[in-house]
C-alpha cells in the first residue's frame, strides 16, 4: 500500500487514458474539448513511458517522451488552426452541427 | 517511503479529478484551466520520481505554450459560454452508452495488462545502464540526446517547422479593402514626386491641388 511501485503509475496512466477516451466519445460541446482529450491521452502515454524509464533504469523512455511532447505541440497547433478556419467558414464548432460528411 | 506514497496519492488524486473536470465542465475556459492543473500535477509527479528535466519541459511546453494557445483560441472563437449538453439531446443519446461501454472495456483491458504484467528477471540485464547515478537527469539526457538520437532530434525540429508553416498557411487570410503599407513604393518615392515649388503672387494665395 505504502510502497509506490510501477503498477501505481501504470494505473494512473490507465485512468487518465480512459478519461480521455470517454471525453472524446461523450463530448457534445465543441471540438476544442476533443483536442484537450487527445492531449490527456498523450499525457497518459507520457506517464507510462516515464515510469517505465525510471523503474527499469533505461533512458530511452524519457527521450521518447521528449519527442512525444514535440509531436503533441505540433498537433495542437495544427488542430487549433484547422478549428479556427472551420469556425471562420461554418460559424460554429459544435460537435453535433459538424455534419458535412454525414458521419 | 511513506512521504513518497503520500505525495504520489496527493498528486495523482488531483490529476484524476482535474482530468474528469476537463471533460465534464460546462465552460470551455474552465476546461482549459483544469487541463493546466492536470499538467502541473503530472509534472510534479515526474519531478518526484526523478525525471526532473521532463517535468520542467512539460511545464514550459504544455502550461506555457499549448494551454495558452488553447485559451487564445477559446476566447477568440467566442465559444466559452456554450452550455454542455451531455445528457440532453435525445437523438444523439445512443452515443453515450456505447461510448461508456467501449471506454470501460479499454480501462479494464489496461488494468488486466498491468495486473498480469511481469518482466522476466533476466531482461533487466539487457537494458543499457545509461542512468548513471552520480550525474543528474538533465546531464544524462543531454549526453544521449545529441549523440545517439541526433537524427530524431533534427527530424522533430523539422516537424515543428512544418507545423508552424502549416498553421500560418491555414489561418492566413487576405482581406479586401484594407489599406496596407507598400514598402516598395514607400522606399522608391523621390523628391520631385512629393514636393512642388509654387510661385506665390502677393494678395492671391495658393490653391493647393489635392
Amino acid at each position: 500500500m505504502f510502497e509506490v511501485s510501477l503498477g501505481h503509475y501504470l494505473t494512473l496512466g490507465a485512468v487518465i487514458f480512459t478519461i480521455g477516451v470517454i471525453g472524446i466519445f461523450l463530448n457534445r460541446k465543441n471540438v476544442i474539448v476533443i483536442l484537450m482529450s487527445i492531449e490527456l491521452i498523450l499525457l497518459a502515454v507520457n506517464i507510462n513511458l516515464v515510469s517505465f524509464s525510471i523503474f527499469l533504469q533505461d533512458l530511452s523512455g524519457q527521450i521518447f517522451t521528449l519527442f512525444i511532447l514535440t509531436v503533441a505541440a505540433a498537433e495542437a497547433a495544427i488542430g487549433l488552426a484547422i478549428i479556427v478556419v472551420y469556425y471562420r467558414n461554418a460559424g460554429t464548432i459544435r460537435v453535433e452541427e459538424i455534419e458535412n460528411l454525414k458521419g | 517511503m511513506l512521504a513518497h506514497a503520500i505525495f504520489f496519492y496527493f498528486f495523482s488524486f488531483i490529476a484524476i479529478i482535474s482530468a474528469i473536470m476537463v471533460t465534464v465542465s460546462k465552460n470551455t475556459v474552465h476546461s482549459v484551466f483544469f487541463l493546466i492543473l492536470d499538467f502541473i500535477s503530472i509534472s510534479c509527479l515526474f519531478i518526484m520520481i526523478g525525471a526532473e528535466f521532463l517535468g520542467m519541459i512539460m511545464l514550459i511546453v504544455y502550461v506555457g505554450a499549448v494551454a495558452v494557445l488553447f485559451l487564445f483560441v477559446v476566447m477568440m472563437l467566442n465559444v466559452a459560454q456554450q452550455k454542455n449538453q451531455w445528457f440532453k439531446s435525445s437523438e444523439t443519446s445512443t452515443h453515450i452508452p456505447v461510448g461508456l461501454i467501449v471506454s470501460l472495456i479499454i480501462f479494464f483491458e489496461l488494468i488486466i495488462v498491468i495486473g498480469g504484467w511481469k518482466y522476466k528477471p533476466d531482461i533487466i540485464e539487457n537494458f543499457s545502464d545509461s542512468l548513471i547515478s552520480n550525474s543528474t537527469n538533465t546531464h544524462t539526457i543531454g549526453s544521449v540526446l545529441y549523440t545517439e538520437y541526433i537524427h530524431l532530434f533534427q527530424i522533430s525540429g523539422m516537424i515543428l517547422l512544418v507545423a508552424m508553416i502549416g498553421a500560418i498557411v491555414l489561418t492566413f487570410r487576405k482581406r479586401e479593402g484594407v489599406k496596407r503599407q507598400n514598402y516598395f513604393s514607400q522606399i522608391s518615392r523621390e523628391k520631385n514626386h512629393g514636393v512642388e515649388l509654387v510661385e506665390v503672387k502677393s494678395n492671391e494665395g495658393v490653391k493647393i491641388d489635392v
